[in-house]
């Protein structure tokens, strides 16, 4: 078997072509299952009401927007190791959903925010961590566009966020190192302090968002294609055909 | 010599803009004076490698056989002692404006010096990153300025553990850690980023 068949962008192109709407079914039925779970079978929460409920959409954010930027260091490394050209183009087509889950975390998080703790926005480590999590990703994106020639802006991108990737761990421990207003983490490795059925619907959206993440990836990573092998000859031959 | 002046200037702007009593003035004292030091050693980042970028020498130092990363030690050794040793030098001066007590001043000369340094590193990394690239200047700001939030953070942090009668150490400590952590990896990712500036 060629591990490597599907690394050439014409191979790929078909791949993703096919994967993507199989990812983009199973979060619409994932989603609909999770939220159904959320709105209708978990409980109200002892202390928090009703208003608890975001967290069905803003800790699966929360999680994608650190685990994207990971995955995005992962392929800036692929691609200034190998000089893969395929590597850099899928590091360039998850920033966006990175950068979006980021900002669906903190734009949620202020409207948990305020019934639970009184206030929209306070700097405490975690948000504030949060807030530079998505001007990494804003960075991220205004460099790898910043230059005429897009593979110099694949390399220096790739570069700056596995530079960038320092801030995770920062993001990821900020509830245990600094005691501040964000409440510490539910979920554990050992086990949860969460009702079962709000743990279930927590997970269910969880993965609605990460299937969503990979087919949006994947479709922006074909406009990428197309754009960039815009003069080879397989694009040609599929315009020519469609 | 422009940037002092623009880390003073920055310094004598805030007492304006939000008053001059004296207990409030201390208490942001530290703060005021980091994010100046911050902002002066940004603003001298863009020329690090644009000159010699522009007129070919970076080229001759990449093709030179000498390892790039020490080249670029000195480089970015010059920028600190252009910017970021005079910063700390001035800060106690600052300071004593501000108001702050003898201790605190001393926590945040530590500090600058330990942090000063990093800011150098980072922006190095940065200004290699940019080169050639549209929109150089802010484009500059929104790559670096984030980078730079964790030694804001704790150098400040120092101060204001001083100032609240709590043990600075683990505030140096981190800082001190962050200076070995970029020194050893940042001349590395410079050099990386010099040969992709000039691919």
């Amino acid at each position: 078997m060629n591990w490597f068949y599907f690394s050439s962008p014409s191979t790929f192109f078909g791949l993703a072509g096919r994967l993507a709407p199989i990812f983009f079914a199973l979060a619409a039925v994932l989603a609909a299952v999770g939220l159904y779970v959320g709105f209708f079978v978990a409980p109200t929460d002892a202390t928090q009401g009703e208003s608890y409920r975001i967290i069905f959409l803003h800790v699966p954010a929360a999680w994608m927007s650190m685990f994207l930027y990971f995955i995005l260091a992962c392929y800036g490394t692929m691609s200034l190791v190998f000089n893969s050209r395929l590597a850099a183009m899928m590091a360039r087509s998850i920033a966006p959903t990175g950068a979006l889950f980021t900002f669906i975390a903190l734009w949620s998080g202020a409207f948990w925010g305020r019934p639970t703790w009184g206030t929209y926005w306070v700097w405490d480590a975690r948000l504030t961590s949060e807030l530079v999590l998505l001007f990494l990703y804003f960075g991220y994106i205004a460099l790898a566009n910043a230059f005429d020639d897009p593979r110099r802006g694949d390399r220096a991108s790739a570069l700056l966020a596995i530079i960038g990737i320092v801030n995770l761990p920062i993001i990821y421990f900020s509830v245990y190192w600094w005691n501040t207003l964000h409440q510490g983490s539910s979920v554990k490795l050992t086990g949860t302090t969460m009702h079962v059925t709000m743990f279930t619907g927590m997970i269910l959206m969880a993965f609605a968002c990460w299937m969503y993440a990979i087919g949006a990836s994947l479709t922006r990573c074909r406009t990428l294609i197309l754009e960039r092998e815009g003069r080879t000859r397989w694009v040609r031959a599929l315009q020519k055909s469609a | 010599m422009l940037t002092l002046a623009f880390y003073l200037l920055v310094a004598a702007l805030f007492p304006l803009a939000i008053g001059t009593e004296p207990p409030l003035l201390a208490r942001i004292g530290p703060g005021v004076i980091w994010v100046g030091a911050l902002l002066a050693a940004f603003l001298s980042l863009p020329s690090l490698f644009s000159t010699d970028f522009a007129d070919g020498t970076l080229e001759q130092m990449v093709l030179s056989p000498h390892p790039i990363a020490g080249w670029v030690c000195g480089k970015v050794a010059a920028h600190w002692l252009s910017s970021g040793l005079p910063l700390t030098l001035l800060a106690p001066l600052l300071g004593l404006q501000y108001g702050l007590p003898t201790d605190v001043l001393a926590m945040l000369v530590a500090a600058l010096a330990l942090g000063t340094p990093i800011l150098s590193l980072l922006g190095g990394a940065c200004a290699a990153l940019a080169l050639g690239a549209r929109g150089g200047g802010m484009l500059l700001a929104l790559l670096a300025l984030p980078l730079f939030v964790p030694v804001l953070v704790f150098g400040a942090g120092a101060a204001e553990a001083q100032s609240a009668g709590l043990s600075a150490a683990p505030h140096l400590s981190l800082l001190g850690a962050g200076l070995i952590l970029a020194a050893m990896a940042t001349p590395f990712a410079i050099g990386t980023a010099l040969r992709i500036a000039l691919d």
